[in-house]
């Protein structure tokens, strides 16, 4: 006997019964006890033919490769840095991986990066410890000069970011600021003070409704009320 | 003289009246209040994150780290000492017992998942009361379980098995009858027990009786868990 229990797009939280039957194969946020699939967290349900997965709503940060992050400069090592990812591990970057620029034995590399710089990169490395390693060599990494950052629900994240980019090329229509965002829920934005305060207050509403319907329809008003310009979703084609 | 009309008029399986809600402190990573009666517990999840003192870390999984917090002014008019006691130290620990089977921190090595729980007004039943608003304030955090637990008191007051004993019944001893009580956590969908404690005494057939009292009590109350987590996201599902 094989049925679900619960719909697409259905709010579970942690011990929902998803499906009976061994026709349907537990994925994320979802496991199998003899029979049944239950839901092992709190989010969104959504089935794929026969694949059973909870889109979480929360949650903190975990590190996997090839992720673009924000993070700050924490100290300096013999031949590199550690960067605070802003959740449970923190990253080491290698001076390999930080610039292409020749340099000696013996530099100070706080010349390179100061304690407390921020900066975007990439996961390169992660192993069962959690031990992470990043680079800033790839398109659009660097140092980020001034702006400021927003900590954001790193669950909430692709909300932000948008199909392709489309929710934060729209922000950027609106207001003009750019935006850099992380996926361990960091953002940064730089722009004239008027345009940083509509900035946050979408990524804010964006955080709130993440989980509702109709979202982009809802961010463009609300964009274009604030801002009184008008604005037309489209996919990014830069990386900021 | 048998006990069988309770002080507050409840069925002998009726709990005091709950509320539950979640996403309470925005600062923490998951929150919830669960009253019930006149007892009230908040729960804040923070984490998982980095844990300190280093040596408490486990490189094999992550841990679990629960405080229990009586605030001074919460009893039956005696101050509570504020902070942490030889009791609250042993109620931390069983609430973390109580967790941990539903739990699976295996992802997260070196790392901590905090739990504080508060409790400004108690009227028995707090361990319990704290056990139910940390299992919605974890869920609300995002961390993987792989059921919910619910924590309700059970006990004999003078030869009725009675659920959610409040301060009066637990205090209801005679020179002849003593009160048992007994706090029982439940995972639901197993039906497995995962606290199980007792003050006083109780006979074998007593004592089976008030388990399956607890664990149908458990079950309702992790229906009204649930429908606090689906409300914090505006479903009525």
């Amino acid at each position: 006997m094989e049925s679900l229990h619960a719909k697409d797009k259905d709010l579970v939280v942690p011990g929902d019964l998803i499906a009976t039957g061994m026709g349907f194969l537990p994925s994320k946020g979802t496991y199998r006890d003899g029979d049944k699939i239950i839901a092992n967290r709190l989010g969104l349900l959504s089935i794929e033919g026969k694949v059973a997965k909870v889109v979480p709503l929360s949650g903190n940060y975990t590190p996997k490769v090839g992720d673009k992050l924000i993070g700050r400069i924490e100290d300096l090592l013999f031949s590199g840095w550690r960067v605070n990812l802003y959740g449970p591990y923190s990253a080491v970057m290698n001076v390999k991986d930080a610039t292409s620029e020749f340099i000696g034995r013996g530099a100070n590399l706080a010349e390179i990066f100061a304690l407390g710089d921020i900066v975007t990169c990439k996961i390169v490395n992660v192993t069962s410890q959690k031990l992470v390693d990043v680079s800033l060599k790839g398109p659009g990494l660097r140092k980020l000069k001034g702006g400021r950052l927003i900590k954001v629900m790193a669950a909430k994240v692709p909300r932000i970011i948008g199909k392709d980019g489309s929710m934060t090329s729209m922000m950027n229509q609106a207001t003009g600021v750019n935006i850099a965002v992380g996926m361990n829920g960091m953002v940064w934005i730089d722009g004239t003070p008027e345009g940083e305060i509509v900035v946050a207050e979408t990524i804010q509403k964006i955080q709130d409704e993440a989980h509702l319907p109709g979202l982009t329809d809802k961010i463009k008003a609300f964009l274009e009320q604030k801002t009184g310009k008008k604005v037309e979703p489209r996919a990014m084609t830069e990386s900021e | 003289m048998p006990y069988l009309k309770r002080f507050d008029g409840r069925k002998f399986d009726e709990t005091r009246p709950i509320t539950a809600k979640v996403g309470i402190i925005p600062r923490a990573d998951g929150s919830a209040i669960f009253q019930i009666g006149n007892t009230t517990a908040i729960a804040a999840v923070y984490g998982p994150r980095e844990l300190h003192p280093k040596w408490m870390q486990n490189p094999n999984t992550g841990i679990l780290r629960c405080e229990y917090n009586m605030l001074p002014f919460s009893g039956h008019g005696e101050r509570v000492r504020p902070g942490g006691g030889r009791r609250a130290r042993e109620i931390g620990m069983v609430t973390e017992n109580a967790l941990r089977p539903v739990l699976d921190l295996k992802e997260y090595p070196n790392c901590v998942v905090d739990v504080y729980i508060d409790l400004p007004q108690t009227d028995a039943g707090t361990r319990c009361a704290g056990i139910t608003a940390a299992a919605m304030a974890l869920a609300d955090a995002g961390i993987e379980m792989k059921d919910m637990v619910a924590a309700v008191a059970v006990g004999n007051v003078q030869g009725s098995i009675v659920a959610d004993l409040n301060y009066d019944e637990e205090q209801n001893k005679t020179e002849t009858e003593g009160v048992a009580d007994i706090p029982v956590a439940f995972m639901p969908n197993s039906g497995k027990l995962t606290l199980l404690q007792m003050d006083g005494e109780i006979t074998r057939p007593h004592l089976k009786q008030a388990l399956e009292m607890g664990k149908e009590v458990c079950k309702r109350i992790v229906a009204i868990q649930k429908a606090a987590l689906r409300a914090k996201y505006g479903g009525s599902q």
